[in-house]
């Protein structure tokens, strides 16, 4: 029963994924025994953004099976050092692989796994937010340690520490062959032009009101008369195929926090709110009155956004002029 | 190949959730269905199984979850096993997972498939669970596989785009909703679905003992979010170029 631990996703380029600052940030609040574990190229290298967020061990590995193989590899070796150094909670990002690790790791400790954890009020106690955060529930979390609990992208703000360097642990985990199975043969880009929404201060998102494909073009002409300014999408017209996957917000896709969110044709489905209700200020913009989304937004229009959406975009390019 | 998928009865995604005294989803007496998530997985099943093979269903859950059975045999599944158990109700996704990976185990198969999460508890992490239990690879969030001599070929979503990833059966693989487009039973597939074999099961007929199913999470309060006070709607169309704009300029991004 020795500190909380922070699975840490790591590029070559030795960034660290922007989740695993806010779970750094967290950590430090649970214990002062902070520890991070990143495998994979770029672990070593991205030790020292660990350690300026407050991870004061590292556990590193730049071995390529980790970035080539999914899954198994790298619950392996947290396994193995789970067993060496007994940790008392492992927090992961809600990103694929980490579930995908978290979930693999339970299976091999017996131990507890919660997900979708928006705040910890210590380390056998979390809280989650359900029926599209109406609710709080709170969670005793039993049976062995390590406790693993996989938090909701933003729930925390990464705060840099003044605790100092991280002392880099290289991983010595031997990975057997027969994990070795699952191969990532390919990596294909699907960036979408313009700002990315993470960076963007205004998301507009389209859903199924928009009625065809072809009339996202009304939300891109928006997002140009604003400026700094994304185009989402709700999980609907994604699976419909109008767009890619990488422009879903919502519980499957990404959560965002903009300074202003544009709700356009979206009917605000509990999957679609987890993704954006933390978002400043909302306008949503649909032709069915009692619309839940309605419920979320500071400015609510009422009608047709095929016809309004010109308008709109029209007045706002006037009021710059 | 011959394929099961692990399936799921959910409270009517349509519908509002209810939470009883217990904090637990209300699932008695609630209008329930086949996770859609899983019908892509079902889907995906039968068009695996097109050369050659059986599709077969495996839940778990109470007497009601026979609903989400009988949509998979009608829709073209060959064959269900249903875990139900006095014991289970409360169960976490460790126990689940336990309950599933023994289930799966009892009979010959070259893939697992799932949804990516329950459209109720949305998890997530249960398919990989299963996956370690089982001590087989996997591929979570495919848009697209395709299996050929022995191996699987899959489009993986990922946060910029997807990657391709290849497997050698048998493995576990989690779809979304990008896979296919499930297809509605037919009159003949609903008639079909009630001859079609299905056995029911007991955690002691999975060998699993009282402590492999002791749930390690334990809800001890649900308090409610303060609401959010919804803002001004406006109803005129013609006001709301000129509110837009104000409240941009407020917000200082124009």
């Amino acid at each position: 029963m020795a500190g909380v631990w922070v699975y840490a996703e790591v590029t070559a380029g030795g960034d660290v994924h922007p989740e695993a600052l806010e779970l750094l940030t967290k950590a430090r609040e649970l214990d002062t025994d902070v520890s991070a574990v990143a495998l994979g190229p770029g672990a070593t290298e991205a030790a020292r953004t660990l350690g300026e967020h407050g991870a004061g061990t590292v556990h590193a590995s730049d071995d390529a099976v980790y970035a080539e193989f999914l899954a198994q590899p790298a619950a392996h070796a947290l396994h193995q050092l789970v067993g060496r150094h007994d940790p008392e909670l492992i927090l992961f990002g809600s990103t694929y692989d980490s579930r995908d690790v978290a979930g693999r790791l339970q299976a091999r400790t017996g131990s507890t796994l919660m997900s979708n954890v928006t705040d910890l009020l210590s380390t056998d106690y979390a809280q989650t937010q359900i029926f599209g955060g109406s609710k709080i529930v709170d969670v005793t979390l039993g049976g062995p340690d390590p406790k693993l609990v996989i938090v909701r992208p933003k729930s925390f703000e990464a705060q840099p520490s003044d605790t100092g360097e991280a002392t880099v642990v290289p991983v010595d985990v031997e990975i057997p062959e027969e994990l070795k199975r699952a191969r990532r043969v390919e990596r294909h880009e699907e960036e979408a032009a313009g700002p990315k929404m993470e960076d963007a201060k205004v998301i507009i998102a389209g859903g199924r009101g928009l009625q065809d494909p072809s009339n996202f073009k009304v939300l891109e002409d928006l997002a140009g008369a604003i400026g700094n300014a994304a185009v989402g999408a709700s999980r609907a017209v994604v699976d419909a195929g109008w767009v890619p996957y990488s422009l879903q917000i919502g519980q499957t896709g990404k959560t965002v926090k903009p300074e202003v969110y544009i709700a356009v044709g979206i009917s605000g489905a509990i999957q679609h709110l987890v993704g954006m209700k933390e978002s400043k200020r909302v306008i949503a913009l649909n032709k069915d009155r009692d619309a839940p989304i309605f419920q979320y937004a500071d400015l609510g229009l009422v009608g047709d956004a095929l016809k309004l959406l010109p308008q709109i975009t029209e007045a706002i390019r006037a009021a710059r002029a | 190949v011959n394929v099961t998928v692990l399936v799921k009865y959910v409270p009517n995604p349509t519908g509002t959730p209810e939470m009883g005294d217990d904090f637990r989803l209300k699932r008695q007496g609630v209008e329930g269905a086949l996770d859609p998530g899983d019908e892509y997985a079902v889907e995906a099943a039968l068009q695996l199984t097109e050369g050659g093979g059986e599709v077969t269903v495996v839940t778990m859950g109470p007497e009601p979850a026979l609903g989400a059975i009988r949509r998979a045999l009608s829709m073209g599944a060959h064959r269900a096993v249903m875990v139900s158990d006095d014991s289970l109700p409360g169960a976490d996704v460790l126990v689940t997972a336990r309950v599933l990976a023994a289930a799966v185990g009892r009979s010959e198969f070259d893939l697992v498939l799932s949804g990516v999460e329950s459209t109720d508890g949305y998890t997530g992490t249960l398919p990989m669970t299963v996956a370690e239990l089982l001590d087989i690879p996997s591929a979570t969030f495919a848009r697209k596989i395709e299996a050929s001599g022995g191996s699987l070929r899959v489009e993986r979503q990922t946060e910029t785009g997807y990657d391709v990833v290849e497997c050698p059966l048998p493995a576990l693989v989690t779809v979304t909703a990008a896979v296919n487009e499930p297809r509605y039973p037919t009159l003949k597939g609903i008639m079909q679905a009630k001859q079609k074999p299905m056995e029911k099961l007991s955690v002691s007929d999975l060998g699993l003992s009282a402590e492999d199913i002791q749930p390690t999470q334990e809800v001890i309060g649900i308090e409610p979010v303060p609401e959010r006070e919804a803002g001004e709607v406006v109803e005129d169309p013609g006001q709301a170029p000129a509110k837009v704009v104000e409240f941009l300029k407020k917000a200082r991004v124009i």
